[in-house]
């Protein structure tokens, strides 16, 4: 059950999520973009640690977390693969710039998965329909993404109780081998696709009613509008772009093993 | 014998449904457990056949603890119907549909073949044995799920919302179906708020409130309580109403169904013309 | 003059053997608020289909006969038109809720008729308040229970100011109480705002008494169609197997018993007591 809970939406109230989702979009690919043009530690951690202001704001930490827990066994690998064929190729004697050389990628990767996953935790599925729309995205499109986001709830409530069914009709789903497993969910699987074909059909009846296709401007109950908070995203987001850009063009940044050795 | 002691459940999401219920319920019983959506009802049936365990307390069947057991185990016991038991039929045919419980009990081939053939005339499926489930009405459907349940005899049978989205004919045979079973011996527990349906069956009836056991008694005793029924968001069957609202009259206030009403007012106004 | 008027209208569905419904001929009257009763598969549904032009539009399939709703002929007017003019509320609440928010839900069939936003907020929280959900507006639809969430399609159809809405079964999924409020709601909107109301129900122990017109279908056909009263207390109806109220039914068997009682047939218990204390006062 705890995998389906993670389904449902919320609507949260923040000063992030209350963000115009398209400038968060922006936002994102901002930084995204800042992490592709740096290699290098430093730039990669102060890009991090920018973020993490955003998460505090939008109290999703408990939630960004989890997410960040879920890229670590990812990062692992990137790390490791990326410091053993480095190592390989610059030998022994260059260990410490090695270890810092895989610790930047691996960061790169952190950076992205930190960067959409505040995204998609502050931006609930409604008002990201809602920018699909507003972004002239052909209705149809954005109808079947809020349709979805609106009716796995709703599937996995139905799988479950499916699953209950057969369980008390003494189905045991843990029972045999790999192929029999398999073959366990079939009672499941059909029921469910039944269901979800008569549910479509119910949709579209009830879509039919309510006048679907009248015309084709159609209107919005909810305009997306520019607010403070948006305008000063976008002061944000310019101001780490140029600064990035202009860091990368005009400065040779120090890797943190020379800065480390200035220092000491 | 179905026994809770101090039965407890909350769901991995924080909702307390189950706050300390305690019942017995013994073989050949006939009981309807009733109250508001979200009182717990179907958090609590679900506990008889170990599809829930307890977070506190417990919950024994026939003696047997039901932590220390599969829901197969328990399931070859307590036979359970659910609300929208058409809808988890896949099979090609509506007698593989009543044979795919007793494969995975177990059954040899031959009990099941006479099983299957008893279990399709009990609730006249006969004709429809090579039949897709999927090609037959919404009604016959639940009796095909019915009749898949009952093929490996159950001693208990819960059915959870029966009546939801049936017409009066198909209300009838299932009260004609249930009186059956009970002639049987069989323990029946029923989950609804239908009470016009209640009233038509006296059974013994478990008021459910906000997770807790609220009234424990005679359909007659309890379905002519106001004060309590509506502690469950419930009213009174109609013809309870009636005899209600008359109750300056010097009417007998404990009565829930039409034949009982007729037999009462007959006497009444005969003794009045007299 | 009639709001829907059907004349020997029968109709087969695609790939169907028989037809659904079978030359029903019925007149509605404007402001009525009538009851469409009759055993499972009796036509019901296909009915409530015809009257905003889901058959033939969308189901295709064979349809004689003819149906005007509004004075249009349903044939001819695609469904969007037809919507303006005719609600329909199906049976089971949760798939007929498509957005993320209760108010985003009522506005959608506004939305699609490309309605000016001013306008539209206007009517969605009109529509809002008369089904009573104006205060869960931003909820979302899994988080509403049965009953709310058919209050929402309630209001979803109304926002479209329609002059007749059709409610197919809507209460049953819903427990007694969350259905006596959806009746108290359509009951409303035709006493207070004249819209006419066709109500699809088994239940007329709850029903019988909000109706001024009553058609029992059975097999495909109109079988018993005009007053409730007389209706519900003819043979014809206990023979069909409708659930003729308990009141009703026990008021029937006093008479067959020669008991005196008055000739006003009761639809519900408040009538029957009424009923019963001037005959036990009389003697």
């Amino acid at each position: 059950m705890s995998v389906f809970e993670g389904l449902k939406f919320r609507r949260v109230y923040s000063p992030i999520h209350d963000l115009d989702p398209r400038i968060k979009f922006i936002y994102v690919c901002a930084i995204f973009t800042v992490a592709i043009i740096f290699l290098e530690l430093i730039p990669l951690m102060i890009l991090f640690l920018i973020q993490i202001p955003f998460v505090v704001l939008a109290g999703v930490k408990r939630e960004w977390l989890r997410s960040m827990r879920g890229a670590a066994f990812l990062a692992t690998i990137i790390f490791l693969t990326n410091f053993i064929f480095s190592y390989i190729s610059a030998g022994p004697e260059n260990t410490a710039a090695t270890v810092e050389y895989a610790c930047a990628l691996t960061l790169r990767f952190i950076v992205l998965v930190e960067s959409f996953s505040v995204f998609f935790l502050t931006t609930s599925p409604d008002r990201l329909g809602l920018a699909l729309e507003q972004t002239h995205i052909p209705y149809e499109f954005c109808f079947a993404f809020t349709t979805a986001v609106r009716f796995v709830p709703v599937l996995a409530e139905e799988a479950q109780t499916i699953m209950d069914a057969q369980k008390a009709r003494g189905l045991e789903l843990e029972r045999g081998n790999f192929l029999k497993r398999i073959r366990n969910y079939i009672p499941i699987l059909i029921p469910l696709i039944v269901s979800a074909i008569r549910r479509s059909l119910e949709l579209a009846e009830a879509m039919e009613s309510r006048a679907w296709g009248a015309t084709k401007n159609r209107t919005n109950l909810y305009a997306l509008k520019m607010h403070r908070g948006d305008f000063y995203l976008v002061g944000i987001t310019a101001g780490i772009l140029t600064v990035a850009i202009y860091v990368r063009l005009s400065f040779g940044i120090p890797s943190l093993n020379d800065l480390l050795g200035w220092l000491f | 014998m179905i026994e809770a002691r101090d039965l407890y459940f909350t769901y991995p999401n924080g909702v307390e449904a189950l706050k300390g219920v305690s019942l017995k319920i013994k073989n050949g019983e006939f009981v309807a457990i009733m109250g508001e959506n979200g009182a717990g009802k179907t958090t609590l049936i679900k506990h008889f056949n170990g599809l829930l365990k307890p977070t506190g307390g417990s919950v024994f069947i026939d003696e047997t603890e039901t932590t220390k057991v599969t829901v197969a185990t328990l399931a070859r016991k307590v036979g359970f119907v659910f609300q929208n038991a058409d809808k988890q039929l896949f099979s090609e045919t509506v007698e593989e549909e009543i044979a795919f419980a007793l494969k995975n009990f177990g059954f040899k081939e031959n009990i099941i073949r006479r099983r299957v053939t008893w279990a399709l005339n009990l609730l006249d499926l006969t004709q429809y044995r090579k039949t897709s489930p999927f090609m037959l009405s919404g009604g016959e459907r639940k009796r095909v799920a019915l009749a898949s349940v009952l093929a490996w005899k159950p001693r208990v049978l819960i059915l959870d919302e029966p009546t939801i989205g049936q017409d009066h004919q198909q209300k009838e045979k299932l009260l004609q179906f249930i009186l059956q079973m009970k002639t049987q011996r069989k323990t029946i527990i029923i989950v609804t708020h239908d009470v016009e349906f209640v009233a038509e069956c006296h059974p013994r009836v478990i008021l459910m409130s906000q997770g807790r056991i609220i009234a424990d008694g005679e359909a007659r005793k309890i379905l002519t309580n106001p004060e309590i029924l509506i502690q469950a968001s419930i009213v009174p069957p109609q013809i309870t109403q009636i005899f209600l609202q008359l109750s300056n009259l010097k009417l007998p206030r404990e009565v829930i169904d039409t034949y009982e009403a007729r037999e009462k007012l007959l006497n009444l106004l005969e003794k009045k013309a007299e | 003059m009639s709001i829907i008027e059907t004349k020997n209208l029968t109709y087969t569905y695609p790939g169907g053997t028989k037809p659904s419904i079978e030359d029903v001929s019925i007149k509605i009257k404007k402001g009525e608020f009538i009851l469409i009763t009759g055993p499972s598969g009796c036509g019901k549904t296909t009915l409530c289909r015809c009257f905003n032009g889901l058959i033939p539009h969308f189901y295709q399939g064979e349809l004689k006969g003819d149906v005007t709703v509004v004075g249009l002929k349903v044939a001819e007017q695609p469904i969007y038109e037809l919507a303006k003019h005719v609600g329909l509320v199906f049976q089971n609440p949760e798939n007929q809720l498509f957005a993320l928010s209760v108010e985003k839900d009522v506005a959608f069939g506004l939305e699609n008729l490309g309605v000016q936003r001013e306008e539209m907020l206007k009517r969605v929280n009109w529509a809002l308040k008369l089904a009573g959900i104006y205060d869960i507006r931003e909820r979302t639809p899994h988080e509403l229970s049965g009953g709310q969430q058919q209050r929402v399609a309630i209001a979803s159809v109304l926002a479209m100011q329609p002059e007749v809405i059709i409610l197919d079964e809507p209460t049953s999924f819903l427990d007694p109480l969350g259905a006596k409020k959806i009746f108290e709601v359509i009951y409303d909107l035709n006493r207070k705002l004249g819209i006419t109301v066709i109500l699809v129900e088994h239940r007329l122990d709850l029903t019988a008494r909000y109706a001024n017109h009553i058609i029992i279908m059975d097999n495909g056909k109109s079988v018993l169609d005009g007053e409730p009263r007389k209706i519900l207390s003819s043979e014809e109806a206990l023979l069909i197997g409708v659930g003729i109220p308990k009141p009703t039914r026990l008021y029937q068997m006093l008479q067959k018993d020669k008991v005196n009682l008055d000739n006003i047939i009761p639809l519900s218990s408040d009538e029957m007591a009424t009923v019963l204390r001037e005959a036990l006062k009389s003697q």
